[in-house]
């Protein structure tokens, strides 16, 4: 297919993750409503709710510095880049060799960063208590999704991540403990990452608790619309990863046909539902943990990873 | 705990007070009493003033009884009871906003229900123009790396407004300072001159979720005053109404404690309960809180007819779907991670403070108006007064739980002995004498008093309730000293003091 088709199947990827992202956090909204015998909001409202945001005005407080107008966009551009990046329905993307683990994982690091400085900007209690909280995740979430990261291209060879779900879709794969490590530990930073329960409560209106929601307390309008769809896009990104890495069935190979294609959407749109269905019942199981029992928590992901790594140096068969 | 009334036998009782007596005391007699209460022989049930006059109502001796001394400040000026004992500084601080009345020595001279923004000062006294408002002076912490957060008192939910001043080092609170009266309402000068009945509607919007209670409060003072028996059938509904408020009022907080640890099963499964109380307290009684369902004089309607059977439907409801629930709070440990050891309030604050309800229980203060200050029908009932020692959110949920079932028993008994008959006595109209009566109810936060004084001609004179988060709040700043932030909504749930009744 070559320059044309790699083109257009990255296209319609970064298409299909920035259209998708509001329909699977709707989707998880409906399934943890109905495990509550709520009815639960429509499927379609976090759509509704960004264009309504985009189309009321923003208001930005009065000591807000440029910074605080541009963490939106910079936080969007790269989450979405980020979520771009990782093969949701096909591996043969125009960029994949820029699809490095490492280069995600920056890109989500600077989105981090200016949100946490956005939060800090405008200079209210709430917006520093929120990006301390991050930050203090932060130092344990990175690393750990780091040590993930080598300990899968430590087993596939290449931190590229088409490469990965090539070799993991290979029959020399196996089951190996190390990966198994990295399973769980990825998912733990993904529900930190999310601000996810039991880390922190995407539904609360409690100010004194909010994590990622103190941090973005003071943003309304288009400002909020963006940050609202770069949280979405990046539950997608998570859920994707987890997908791409370690559930690669379905993928449809580089120079694969359109039926290929097709197979791939639907096996990617079949994924997304099973996460979601998951998260959602999760959530509903288990309160939220106490702030300070965050850092054990995501301490487990990064031993995880640590020991998932060495295992890989002391037995090249786990 | 020893009696008042020794020291305050020798000072003349004022005449037609009930049924507790009231005695005009002089300045040194005054002082024992704040002596005593700090020395912790007596609880202060409530500190109000009057024109030109202050009144206590304590609690003490075995069996325990109140006593309520009044003294005369002819000159503006009362000797301050908090100096000693701290749970009476808010009420001095209330006293001297509405009244005018100073604590001569008091150490808090911070307004407390007046922010500045009334139409008049010491609305209740001699009024006075209104001052420019001056910025509130929050207590100091000195310390390195304190930081002060400001919450409220418009917060990112819909609650009731109350600030709330966290001094804190990184996340763990150094001191939490409230700020309340947000919702000062004014209610005790709209009772003074109202007819009685237009009081007791008065009463009953005091706090919303404590309605029946402090109907109940404000219509046993009032009978008290006229020395009006309300007749029997309706004492036993005014009894059914107000454990139906406590099941419903419980149940809901027990799912919402569990709702701010992110638990949200808990919350769903509880409202659904609450909202079968409510459906079901609407079709007994015509309203879902009941308001305006207990009048002075009796009830203002009677049962409806399929009442008994809805509610012996209602009880059965709760006693099969509870224990599941119970069940499920004590086997997910992520949620006792949350609760146990959280927000302890020491047993010796909640003494000192005389805290009620739920809150004092929980604490090991084994205090119940139903059991101690026995009023009909409870002396004809049959229940237990759960009291746990821990005084953490955990214990405060199982008291809880505890007094929901021991509610449903009550609701048992009083269906099968109800007696029949009238549910509402005339009250002595234009003919009828002044007197003054004081009540002591226990809603479902814990003991309210209400104390009215009576015109000639069934007009209320003077009118106080005092809600049991008078003494609740400021235990509040005690229990969360010392835990996380973040724990403060979680804390702040599991003593759910109310904003309005405080207010007033």
């Amino acid at each position: 297919m070559g320059l044309i088709g790699d083109l257009s199947i990255q296209i319609t990827q970064m298409l299909v993750v920035l259209l998708l992202s509001p329909l699977l956090t709707g989707f998880v909204r409906v399934v943890k409503a109905r495990l509550l015998r709520r009815r639960g909001p429509p499927l379609l409202q976090p759509y509704r709710d960004l264009i309504k945001l985009a189309r009321k005005e923003a208001i930005v407080a009065d000591g807000a510095s440029w910074l605080f107008r541009a963490a939106p966009y910079l936080i969007f551009a790269a989450t979405w880049v980020a979520a771009a990046l990782v093969p949701t329905f096909a591996t043969g993307l125009l960029f994949s060799w820029s699809a490095d683990l490492i280069v995600i994982t920056a890109l989500l690091g600077s989105a981090r960063f200016f949100l946490a400085l956005a939060g800090m900007d405008v200079g209210t209690s709430f917006g520093g208590l929120g990006s301390s909280r991050e930050m203090m995740f932060a130092t344990l979430a990175e690393p750990a999704l780091i040590m993930i990261v080598f300990t899968l291209a430590l087993i596939a060879g290449s931190t590229q991540l088409s490469t990965v779900a090539g070799f993991m879709l290979s029959p020399e794969v196996g089951l190996r403990v190390s990966l198994g490590m990295a399973l769980i530990g990825l998912v733990i930073v993904a529900i930190a990452e999310n601000a996810r329960i039991p880390v922190d409560n995407p539904a609360t209106h409690l100010e004194l608790t909010m994590v990622h929601e103190a941090m973005v307390l003071e943003y309304s309008g288009r400002h909020l619309a963006m940050i609202e769809l770069s949280s979405q896009l990046k539950l997608l990104l998570y859920v994707s990863l987890i997908a791409c890495v370690f559930v690669p069935w379905g993928l449809a190979p580089v120079d694969a046909g359109f039926s290929a294609h097709l197979v791939g959407v639907a096996a990617y749109v079949g994924k997304l539902a099973a996460a979601g269905i998951l998260l959602a019942l999760f959530e509903t199981t288990v309160a939220k943990m106490r702030v300070f029992r965050v850092p054990d928590f995501l301490g487990v992901a990064l031993m995880l990873g640590l020991l998932a790594t060495l295992l890989r140096f002391v037995s090249r068969g786990l | 705990m020893t009696n008042a009334t020794p020291i305050l036998g020798a000072f003349p009782a004022a005449p037609d007070h009930m049924p507790w007596p009231r005695r005009v005391v002089d300045e040194a007699i005054w002082r024992v009493l704040s002596a005593r209460l700090s020395a912790g022989e007596l609880s202060l049930l409530g500190l109000w003033g009057d024109a030109g006059m202050v009144h206590m109502a304590v609690l003490g001796g075995d069996p325990v009884a109140v006593t309520v001394a009044s003294l005369a400040c002819p000159d503006g000026h009362f000797p301050s009871v908090g100096r000693e004992h701290p749970p009476a500084i808010r009420f001095e601080r209330a006293i001297r906003d509405l009244f005018g009345l100073e604590a001569s020595d008091a150490l808090d001279r911070r307004p407390w229900l007046d922010h500045g923004v009334w139409s008049a000062r010491t609305p209740l006294g001699r009024p006075g123009a209104p001052e420019a408002p001056t910025p509130y002076a929050f207590l100091t912490s000195v310390g390195e790396g304190l930081h002060q957060i400001p919450v409220g008192p418009v917060h990112a939910g819909i609650i009731e407004p109350g600030h709330f001043r966290f001094t804190a080092a990184g996340e763990t609170v150094v001191r939490l300072e409230e700020r309340l009266g947000y919702t000062h309402k004014g209610v005790e000068a709209l009772m003074a001159g109202a007819p009685i009945d237009r009081a007791a509607m008065l009463a009953a919007r005091c706090s919303g979720d404590s309605t029946v209670a402090s109907s109940i409060a404000f219509a046993r003072a009032v009978e008290a005053a006229l020395r009006v028996a309300p007749p029997p059938r309706a004492v036993w509904l005014r009894a059914l109404a107000a454990e139906l408020e406590r099941v419903a009022n419980h149940l809901g907080d027990i799912g919402a404690i569990c709702n701010d640890a992110a638990f949200a099963v808990m919350l769903a499964h509880c409202s659904v309960l609450r909202e079968r109380v409510l459906r079901a307290a609407a079709n007994c009684f015509g309203h879902r809180l009941m308001m305006d369902a207990v009048a002075p004089g009796g009830m203002s309607v009677d049962l409806a007819a399929d009442g008994p059977k809805l509610l012996h439907e209602l009880v059965a409801t709760i006693r099969r779907t509870l224990p599941p629930l119970v069940e499920l709070y004590d086997d997910t440990a992520s949620l006792q991670d949350r609760t146990v050891g959280t927000g302890i309030l020491k047993p010796e604050l909640a003494r000192q403070f005389a805290c009620g309800g739920f809150v004092g229980r929980a604490s090991g203060r084994s205090f119940d108006a139903r059991r101690d200050l026995v009023y009909p029908p409870y002396d004809r009932l049959r229940f237990e007064v759960p009291v746990r020692r821990e005084g953490d959110v955990d214990a405060r949920v199982r008291v809880r739980i505890a007094e929901v079932e021991e509610s449903l028993t009550m609701i048992v008994q009083i269906l099968a002995e109800m007696p029949s008959g009238a549910v509402l006595a005339d009250l002595p109209g234009a003919d009828a004498p002044g007197g003054e009566g004081i009540a002591v109810v226990e809603g479902f936060r814990g003991d309210i008093l209400a104390w009215v004084r009576l015109a000639p001609g069934g007009i209320v004179d003077r009118a106080h309730l005092r809600d049991p988060s008078w003494l609740q709040w400021p235990l509040l700043e005690a229990a969360i000293e010392g835990n996380i932030v973040a724990d403060f909504p979680l804390c702040n749930k599991s003593f759910n003091c109310s904003y309005s009744g405080h207010d007033l």
